[in-house]
């Protein structure tokens, strides 16, 4: 029997299995050291953060075979556990960015060849992010140690971009870390009108001709997209036809259209891209067009049609809180407050980090920003815990701390919400996960050079 | 020109909304009492339950039951924290151009001359309890214009938010932002799309020293010119002025500091070493991520450091960024500052100082003092702002929580005694200010083209 009963041996335990893991060094994205086994971990007189319901003053976690066999302030540590004192440190669920493209890109500026976020042309709807992981990718490695243990990475540009993938930060390939391979199709539909997007935006707008011509091009890609989304629901019909009667002329097999099926029968969510509230609007009308279950990316206004969305039920991932207000007499506190005006109009929401990989690990602060501007404290907690993980219909899997959930858990000395909080063990996947990254590496090798 | 119609339609509406945000409240008397709050003095320790008594614009008494002098404004601040001002040593804010990017030395380019004291930022920024700031020249060049700094007096017009009594600056730029790697990545209509010398780190470094040789020689002109005057000698013909040099010359005699973009530590080491051998010292490194591969370096030829809390990977150059930056070269002695180089960051200075807690574990007094007491160091007027002491000039913010929390907002900040953003004032006057917007959007100029008249104007061909 292997018992540790103090926290520090666990350190050793967490080390050990940097010390076999030994990376290669010197190479882009070598440095995130794999988790350990899947074994029973018993975590013991921790404050455990559950978020499905109230707080547990001094409890114990124990989990097994990769997931969360029990919870509570008297469970019983099995024999044979490697037991985590967890006194004086909380344990909360891991928290999922939903809107990132981690592992993606890597450097996205100077070197192209390790950016494959986006497929050329506008409509690649099986080009899959799974595929564009990078699992050695040394943002992988900084983002889990805030306690950030799952995402949804997903494509972008064009109008079809492709397809995002739910994905555990740890694992060495792309199989291991996936939990869902295909989780969501994304859109990015054409803007409604000019305007926005920076100094970029307004070149293209200087360089688009007239308003008629940018809504006739505008028309002419919806035109296209419908059309593609109505041959794949006649492509689901012909293959399922053919697949009853053998009889009938078989199709033609598309691994375009094919991708297209399960979005267009409603099985698959679509991540639709858009930020005013009238590109909002135009894609949430355009999902009920088509019959799509949309999840709207960006959401910067979402706050001023709550009610719209609460009528559609259309969820949002607002992925602005961070951002400048982009007009001028907008209130400054415009877009920290939006996540407390959409709990307030009973959207649906979640909070991401709103980057594509490299500050993903900054999702924490910027719910604890909404929190700072009229969320609550277990709201804004909730909004990167539970709340994505209800939006993509993964809530049996992540989000809060209950048997049978995957065992994604960080322990810290504070709120997990807070910059200064340290965190003193990660569980991916019930695995325990050294708390080292590129950055701790490069830390360790210069803090002492005289 | 094409959409010239729609493009003014927009400028008109966004000049009618000019001044939207709320405008600085005058205090009664030149006096206010602020009673009851934690005061994080950063250099003098934390005080609960005490008080500061601004007089003049000036920290005029700092302790506990402070009496408020007659006809005072007094602000109960119990449950809150008092700060000094943050400070933020590299910003571009106000900035109506940020590089003279034609040469490789613009030294005689102002800051000071293109800013623009209308720009919205400035008091979103004091809403993240900011009350200076450094707005240098861009890094375009290796040795770049001269730098402002600047106190935020929303309101105010540029004379009188310059910091009196600042001393003078000057950007430096080395790497890729100078040596243009990506310039085919970025299309920018009307620069330019030949190189510009120089493109690698060697010719970096020959910049600088010829840049610095002439200096040298220059202000051998100059002592000799001013030696024979001195002696009275007669007829004497002044050296040619010469605007490209004389900052050089102020930086060679000290006078000026030189705030030196750079993130690799190779290139790093080359400045420091380059300035050792002209007998100037480098004020700050401004990013310098990798400034922990060579903290001794550093903290031997005395530059400071000011540098993003955890920013990385955004080019190739900061890929061996860590955000345990600052605290090594703490350790080291460097006088260590984060900067936001972004109007978006600055407003959040506060969370960016507390990841140091995390990353390398600065106290939290260590950690506020990146955003105070060491900004002023490094902008030279740290005998003026950067903490709570009498005498001090009144650059204070006031927050509803620890300013290292999350969970944290700006009350009140103020500028020389002054309050330039409050947030209770800011969220009453919104009513007000959506009726003005929404009155504005009415108007016949701001109607988008398709409503303005029964059918749209029609642009003639030429002009599109």
């Amino acid at each position: 029997m292997t018992r540790m009963h103090r926290a520090t041996t666990a350190t050793a335990l967490a080390a050990g299995l940097t010390l076999l893991a030994a990376p290669a060094q010197g190479q882009l994205g070598s440095y995130n050291p794999p988790p350990g086994p899947q074994k029973t971990f018993a975590i013991t007189n921790a404050r455990i953060v559950p978020v499905s319901g109230p707080e547990i003053a001094s409890g114990t976690i124990v989990i097994s075979g990769g997931k969360i066999q029990s919870v509570g302030a008297s469970v019983a540590v099995p024999s044979g556990a490697d037991v985590i004192n967890g006194a004086g440190l909380r344990v909360y669920p891991g928290m999922m960015d939903a809107g990132t493209s981690i592992g993606l890109s890597e450097i996205g500026q100077g070197a192209n060849a390790t950016v494959d976020i986006s497929e050329t042309g506008s409509f690649n709807p099986n080009a899959m992010a799974y595929y564009g992981l990078n699992p050695h990718s040394a943002h992988i490695g900084v983002t889990r140690v805030v306690g950030i243990t799952h995402v949804i990475t997903r494509p972008t540009g064009g109008i079809l971009s492709g397809q995002a993938a739910l994905v555990n930060l740890a694992g060495s390939t792309a199989p291991q870390m996936a939990v869902v391979r295909t989780l969501a199709s994304v859109i990015e539909l054409p803007r409604t009108g000019f305007g926005g997007r920076g100094f970029g935006g307004f070149l293209a707008a200087q360089n688009a001709g007239s308003t008629q011509d940018v809504n006739r091009t505008r028309q002419r890609q919806l035109d296209s997209l419908r059309t593609m989304l109505r041959d794949a629901e006649a492509y689901g019909k012909a293959m399922d036809a053919y697949a009853k009667d053998k009889s009938l002329p078989r199709p033609k097999p598309d691994v375009v259209l094919a991708s297209l099926v399960p979005v267009v029968r409603g099985q698959m969510p679509v991540l639709m891209v858009a930020d005013r509230a009238t590109d909002i609007k135009e894609a949430v009308g355009f999902a009920e067009e088509n019959k799509l279950r949309p999840i709207i990316v960006g959401a910067r206004d979402a706050w001023q049609i709550t009610s719209f969305l609460k009528d559609h039920d259309v969820p949002v991932l607002i992925t602005s809180v961070m951002d400048l207000p982009t007009r001028e007499d907008d209130p400054y506190d415009v877009n920290y407050s939006a996540p407390a005006k959409l709990a307030q109009g009973g959207v649906r929401f979640a909070i991401t980090s709103g980057d594509a990989g490299a500050e993903t690990r900054n999702l924490p602060y910027t719910a604890g920003m909404a929190a700072a501007f009229g969320l609550s404290k277990d709201d804004a907690l909730k909004s990167v815990t539970l709340w994505p993980a209800q939006i993509f219909g993964v809530a049996d899997k992540f989000g809060t701390i209950e048997p049978g959930k995957i065992a994604n858990l960080v322990v810290t000395d504070g709120d997990v919400l807070e910059a200064k909080t340290t965190t003193k063990y990660l569980f991916i996947d019930g695995r325990l996960v050294p708390l080292e990254s590129k950055h701790t590496d490069l830390n360790d090798k210069f803090k002492d050079r005289p | 020109m094409k959409q010239t119609l729609p493009l003014l339609a927009a400028l008109t509406l966004v000049v009618g909304s000019l001044g939207a945000q709320a405008k600085p409240v005058a205090t009664g008397a030149g006096a206010t009492l602020i009673k009851n709050a934690t005061v994080l003095t950063v250099t003098k320790g934390t005080l609960s339950n005490a008080d500061v008594l601004i007089q003049n614009g000036k920290i005029a008494q700092v302790g506990a039951n402070i009496a408020a002098p007659a006809g005072a404004t007094v602000i109960d601040a119990t449950g809150k924290f008092l700060m000094p001002g943050i400070i933020d040593p590299h910003t571009h804010m106000m900035s109506d151009a940020i590089n003279e990017g034609s040469l490789s030395v613009t030294s005689m380019v102002r800051i000071q001359d293109i800013l623009n004291p209308t720009a919205v930022n400035i008091y979103r920024a004091l809403a993240g309890g900011v009350t200076s700031i450094n707005i240098l020249h861009g890094s375009a060049n290796t040795i770049g214009g001269q730098n402002a700094t600047v106190k935020l007096k929303w309101g105010e017009n540029v004379e009188q938010m310059m910091f009196p009594g600042a001393p003078p600056g000057i950007k430096f730029a080395l790497g890729e932002n100078v040596t243009r790697k990506n310039q085919n990545q970025i299309v920018i209509p009307g620069q330019p799309t030949t190189r510009r010398y120089p493109v690698s780190r060697m010719g970096q470094e020959e910049v600088v020293r010829d840049a610095f040789t002439r200096a040298r020689d220059y202000k051998v002109t100059l002592d000799e010119y001013k030696a024979r005057a001195a002696k009275g000698e007669k007829n004497l013909v002044a050296p040619r002025r010469d605007l490209e040099l004389e900052p050089l010359v102020e930086v060679l005699e000290g006078k000026r500091l030189v705030h030196a973009h750079s993130y690799r530590s190779d290139e790093m080491l080359m400045l420091l070493n380059l300035a050792d051998e002209f007998g100037f010292r480098i004020q700050t490194l401004q990013h310098g991520l990798e400034g922990y591969k060579i903290a001794s370096e550093v903290a031997k030829h005395g530059a400071g450091l000011s540098s993003f809390a955890d920013s990385w990977s955004y080019k190739i150059e900061a890929y061996d960024a860590i955000p345990y930056n600052v605290a090594i070269l703490a350790r080291h002695g460097v006088v260590t500052t984060i900067n936001s180089d972004s109007d978006e960051r600055i407003r959040r200075l506060n969370i960016d100082a507390a990841k140091l807690v995390r990353y390398g574990g600065l106290s939290e007094e260590e950690a506020l003092a990146t955003i105070t007491i060491n900004g002023a160091k490094q902008l030279g007027v740290a005998d003026k702002v950067g903490s709570i002491e009498v005498g001090k000039d009144a650059d204070l913010s006031l927050w509803n929580n620890h300013p290292l929390s999350v969970y944290a907002n700006v009350d009140k900040t103020f500028v020389d005694g002054k309050v330039y953003f409050d947030r209770q004032q800011d969220l009453a006057m919104r009513d007000q200010k959506a009726k003005e917007r929404a009155d504005l959007e009415k108007a016949e100029a701001n109607q988008a083209p398709g409503n303005r008249r029964a059918t749209q104007p029609v642009i003639p061909q030429e002009e599109r």
